[in-house]
């Protein structure tokens, strides 16, 4: 049914459609309004059997589920930002002992300095940790994308992270069309685990493993990750036919077919994107937009068979990796290697910094004017008056501590005295 | 109903009293039809009392659950001794995270098995002293204070012993370790540091903590089986002795283990809903340098001349523990 209502509501109930058995939450924003939903929803009883764990930490959050996915249940957690770092430890653990968790990241920035507000640093930095990861680009896809989430999971076992836009997406009141419940049963059957642990036949799960037999076990982790390059475009395919719209997927393609300039992005900037594509289109600037939509496993081949005939590559991402530059401009560099294109990695939105049309479209026109350089990290809207006179300060002044601070007394938040 | 425990003076064993007893009151340990829970072949040193610790606690939860019984095992060494690849020793379903998750993990556990309606399984929660009162210490109060129905069982050999024997919060004042040496102005561990993991259980008002050495086979197993007649978090905190980190010779595990209680260093008790309920009493107290002698992590305690300073010191944690407690069995009491 298509309702007017908060991505966070939608991502709840589309959760609870699932049937999870086990759902662990501790509360951080901005993922708060989805674990409050399914508090509500177990409560009422809407969403039984079900148990409903008010955990102590993240690190507990992910461990609760651990424990339960490896007793056969089906489980769920959600999480953010520092959220997401604490129980770093444990997402690790949960894709090495292949257990079938889904997890929505509201993602967010990491700090010092702490910021609540939408950034991918968080997803980012967990890019490696064995996961699945899907990025979100409205509010439906979110919903969509935590049906196949359960689905792909459990087909792989493997868990899958399902990421959407902190605040921007999470908060915001969007029509979103859920599902009915014989809908999501019959498009995600009942989990059956391949390894439980159960009385009448024991197991030992999570044995020590040393040389002799490590690389092999890593080499299957990869294996697996390569596998679900090929299960996740026919799950989407399949939900397209039960659902009767496409979400999902590899990748999404926007105009790109005849685009000398492609715009790569995920996660909800896409909408915005696309609507600059669209305006330059009208301009006559052969502009196309390709959001990646499943990160890790990352389809080599499948961007560079979307990008490889562009003359121009530029990569809008909300993370980048300090001290070298953009994360998913390195992964499109490595997709487009010996390719024609040139890259430009664009750091954009970090820390809810939104990403406008206007600051898209002067940014576009740099590039096709030939005015940026492909190899130096650009930084969208920076304040690069606030950042000259904190450098200027520095080679006057040898200081330790944070650049925040110093930037508050700048501008004057914080007093002008020395402390 | 507190274990009244047998009492074999002449013999001073239970291997022996076992066999004093009528069927019946013999230990699980001494049914050939026990689980065999942790089974022989894995690694763990001579003399180990975490492996002798989780055999008794294991066999008798298996009696006590008629074999319906999960484990989460948190890193240490108990994790590494019994399944090293491609070997297991565990006759159970057992699963191993993180070193620091155990008690999270039990939770997740027990709440798949309550979702699924199998509420005849239940789960056991391990882990060492570090992975219990250290890095796990969250996860264990939060399990604790969910009430989530897990028996979290702490073998204490009172340091990191897995890693090469480093100080842990469960470490005793003046103990040798690999980070607490004797070297300084303060050999040893330093005073007025670490915490009771079972008055902190306590603290948090759960059905049942319980305290035990591998000294008194009854006495553990009578505490596993009636942690397992009670539902909601319940600790069981077990005094294991290291000859590899104590420097104690392997024949003297008991022993020690049996030294730790009757010097008063080690309380054995139980407690129903952060109340004491029974203490295991001393019927004649040991003085603390008896059970510092026979170990080398207390050596330069002992030498010429002896530090009578920290031994004293020593004494009257012993002596407090006495008082507090109530250990010391009166005259003419049975």
């Amino acid at each position: 049914m298509r309702e007017q209502i908060e991505g966070s509501l939608a991502v709840a109930r589309a959760v609870a459609l699932c049937r999870p058995e086990v759902i662990s939450a501790y509360p951080i924003s901005p993922q708060t309004h989805i674990v409050e939903a399914l508090s509500d929803l177990v409560r009422m009883r809407e969403l039984a059997p079900c148990e409903y764990l008010l955990v102590e930490s993240e690190f507990a959050a992910m461990s609760a589920a651990i424990g339960a996915s490896a007793a056969g249940a089906r489980a769920y957690t959600a999480t953010a930002s520092q959220g997401l770092l604490y129980m770093a430890e444990a997402l690790y653990n949960a894709s090495g002992l292949g257990l079938p968790i889904v997890m929505t990241v509201a993602n967010r920035a990491i700090g010092a300095p702490i910021n609540i507000w939408n950034d991918h640093s968080d997803a980012m930095s967990q890019r490696d940790c064995g996961w699945v990861q899907l990025y979100a680009e409205s509010n439906q896809e979110a919903v969509d994308l935590h049906l196949q989430a359960f689905r792909l999971a459990e087909e792989l076992s493997l868990p899958v992270m399902v990421c959407m836009d902190g605040f921007v997406l999470t908060h915001a009141f969007e029509p979103v069309d859920l599902p009915a419940q014989s809908e999501v049963d019959a498009f995600l059957p009942p989990f059956e685990p391949r390894q439980v642990l159960d009385p009448g036949e024991p197991v030992t799960i999570g044995a020590m493993v040393g040389p002799e037999a490590f690389t092999e076990v890593r080499y299957l982790a990869h294996a697996k990750q390569m596998q679900a390059l090929d299960l996740i475009p026919d799950v989407a395919a399949a939900f397209a036919r039960a659902f009767g719209r496409p979400s999902g997927g590899l990748l999404r393609r926007y105009r790109t077919e005849d685009a000398d300039t492609i715009v790569v992005a995920l996660g909800s900037v896409l909408g915005t994107i696309e609507e600059v594509v669209d305006e330059l289109r009208e301009q006559g600037v052969r502009a196309g937009a390709l959001g990646i939509k499943s990160f890790r496993p990352y389809p080599l081949e499948e961007v560079r068979a979307a990008l490889g005939h562009a003359e121009r590559v530029v990569v809008v991402e909300k993370a980048f990796a300090v001290g070298i530059g953009g994360i998913v401009g390195q992964n499109v560099r490595l997709a487009l290697s010996g390719a024609a294109p040139e890259v430009f990695d664009v750091v954009a939105g970090l820390g809810g910094r939104p990403v406008t049309k206007r600051s898209l479209h002067a940014l576009l026109a740099d590039v096709i004017g030939g005015r940026l350089n492909p190899h130096r990290l650009v930084f969208l809207d920076l304040d690069r008056q606030l950042v000259e006179r904190e450098l200027a300060r520095l080679s006057g002044e040898r200081r330790s501590g944070p650049h925040a601070e110093n930037i508050l007394r700048d501008v004057g938040v914080v007093g002008g005295r020395s402390y | 109903m507190p274990h009244r425990p047998v009492k074999f003076f002449q013999v001073g064993s239970f291997a022996a009293g076992n066999r004093l007893l009528d069927e019946a009151g013999r230990s699980v340990q001494a049914d050939r039809g026990r689980s065999n829970t942790l089974t022989s072949g894995h690694r763990a040193c001579q003399g180990c009392g975490e492996a002798l610790g989780a055999r008794y606690v294991l066999d008798a939860a298996m009696r006590a659950t008629q074999g319906r019984l999960v484990a989460a095992n948190a890193t240490g060494c108990l994790e590494v001794f019994s399944t090293p690849y491609p070997e297991s020793s565990w006759q159970l379903p057992w699963l191993h995270s993180l070193f620091g998750n155990a008690p999270a993990v039990a939770t997740g556990m027990a709440a798949a098995l309550k979702a699924q309606g199998r509420d005849d399984v239940r789960v056991i929660a391990q882990g060492g002293d570090g992975g219990t009162l250290d890095i796990g210490f969250a996860c264990l109060s939060g399990m604790f204070e969910r009430n989530d129905d897990v028996l979290y069982v702490c073998y204490d050999n009172e340091a990191y012993m897995n890693t090469g024997v480093q100080r842990s919060g469960a470490t005793p004042p003046g103990a040798r370790t690999a980070t607490t040496k004797p070297v300084g102005d303060e050999p040893g561990n330093a005073f007025g540091q670490g915490k009771s993991a079972p008055l902190i259980a306590m603290a948090h008002e759960i059905p049942y903590v319980a305290t035990a050495t591998v000294a008194e086979l009854h006495d553990l197993e009578a505490k596993v089986e009636r942690a397992m007649e009670l539902h909601g978090a319940r600790y069981l905190h077990v005094l294991v002795p290291c000859p590899l980190g104590w420097g104690a010779e392997a024949r003297d595990t008991i022993r020690i283990a049996r030294l730790a209680k009757e010097t008063g260093l080690f309380p054995v008790l139980e407690a129903e809903h952060g109340e004491v309920v029974a203490v295991s009493k001393i019927r004649r107290q040991a003085p603390v340098e008896e059970y510092l002698r026979l170990q080398r992590r207390f050596a330069h305690l002992l030498g010429d001349p002896p530090r009578t300073d920290v031994i004293e010191r020593l004494q009257a944690i012993a002596d407090r523990n006495i008082r507090r407690f109530g250990l010391l069995e009166e005259e003419g009491q049975p």
